[in-house]
């Protein structure tokens, strides 16, 4: 589809989200909140969205959060994980008509103009080509239609990245990558741009999640389906010292008051529209009916050069 | 996202239709295309496929959601 680097390994994440998906509402507390996040975001938008479509939908968070929220009446839910989308169809938390199915976001099955809003809640991280998810997204909109989406940053789960590669390289001589690259904000607007999405606005903020100690917080990332899948991982098991070292770093440094660590997790969120011509447009240059110069009471100084011509 | 090694293993996930009498919503039907030739698709009912012509496919629908996995579809006989 691509030539984009291979940095996570696609059948890995789907397996590992087919495995945990029957248990994914007892660690769904991130998705949830940031789907209600998102659920907000698209009520703020002065517009209604009859078919919606919601991207990695793990077991149909972004349903049960929009209750009614941007006048969705049909919610297409797609995820990598065939499991997902099964439990995302009989949880029944949404109460609007759903359909879902399992798809790649790096090969969407969706025709042409087919969405009023597409949304994705924390899902577009493991994808090895996003400009392209970003790119088969626009095309599977109408004209007008908004995306609405959110995913981790790079700031996220730092804290473990580095006590992680320090405990590694003090157990075992050498460290191998443990965390996800993540996209960073900057990025993220610039893809919007290149993907062909009109007036497009990306922020971001921290969630600070606190855990008993860093295992604790492993092995719910775990449980989550969350775990390391990039490409260039160890292969081999890692020693449990390693967890625990790492543990006692995490502990060390970052622990609260009450004992308790805290962990970072960024949230990118973008929205852009399909382009369509009831859209504010940019004026030909040397189109302007008044002069800059009378607005400011200047004296005009001439650069030399006629725009436009 | 992130570490830990996870143990190897089968997925759960059954091939086998646990509810067979299910049928895909045909509203569904209208937003598909085949992923890989983005191409039209044609329904076969009996079989439960989803048919791809263009790329030699059919995705399967189990319990009636469709797999539109390139690798979890059966290859077309010429």
């Amino acid at each position: 589809m691509s030539s984009s680097p291979t940095v996570f390994d696609r059948d890995l994440v789907r397996r590992r989200r087919d495995r945990r998906a029957a248990g994914f509402c007892a660690v769904d507390f991130l998705v949830r909140e940031v789907a209600d996040r998102l659920a907000d975001r698209v009520a703020d938008v002065a517009r209604r969205f009859p078919v919606a479509l919601d991207l990695g939908c793990h077991t149909g968070q972004i349903g049960a959060a929009l209750q009614g929220r941007g006048g969705v009446e049909t919610l297409v839910q797609c995820d990598l994980s065939p499991a997902m989308a099964r439990a995302a169809d009989q949880s029944g938390a949404a109460p609007l008509p759903t359909l879902s199915l399992a798809a790649d976001e790096e090969a969407l099955p969706f025709a042409d103009n087919s969405f009023d809003l597409a949304l994705s809640c924390l899902s577009l991280h493991w994808v090895n080509d996003l400009p392209g998810a970003l790119v088969q997204v626009n095309r599977s909109l109408k004209p007008d239609g908004l995306f609405l989406g959110a995913m981790l940053g790079g700031a996220t789960l730092a804290e473990l990245r580095a006590c992680l590669m320090e405990a590694e390289i003090e157990v075992s001589g050498g460290a191998g990558p443990r965390v996800s690259p993540f996209a960073d904000l900057r990025d993220l607007g610039a893809l919007m741009q290149r993907a062909g999405y009109a007036l497009p606005v990306v922020d971001s903020e921290v969630i600070t999640v606190t855990y008993e100690n860093a295992l604790a917080l492993m092995a719910e990332l775990r449980a989550m389906g969350e775990a390391n899948a990039v490409v260039e991982r160890a292969r081999a098991p890692t020693a449990r010292q390693v967890f625990l070292r790492a543990a006692e770093l995490y502990q060390t440094r970052h622990a609260k008051p009450d004992g308790r660590i805290g962990a970072d997790f960024e949230i990118l969120y973008w929205h852009g529209w399909k382009p369509h011509q009831s859209q504010q447009q940019p004026l030909r240059p040397g189109a302007a009916t008044t002069r800059l110069a009378d607005f400011l009471d200047a004296e005009e100084i001439s650069a030399g050069e006629k725009a436009g011509r | 996202m992130s570490d830990g090694s996870e143990e190897a293993g089968a997925a759960p996930e059954s091939k086998q239709s646990k509810d067979p009498g299910r049928q895909v919503d045909p509203k569904l039907l209208e937003f598909l295309v085949c992923p890989v030739t983005h191409g039209p698709l044609k329904y076969d009912r009996a079989a439960q496929e989803l048919i791809s012509e263009q790329a030699g496919l059919a995705y399967p629908i189990r319990d009636g959601i469709p797999i539109m996995l390139a690798y979890e579809a059966r290859e077309l006989g010429s």
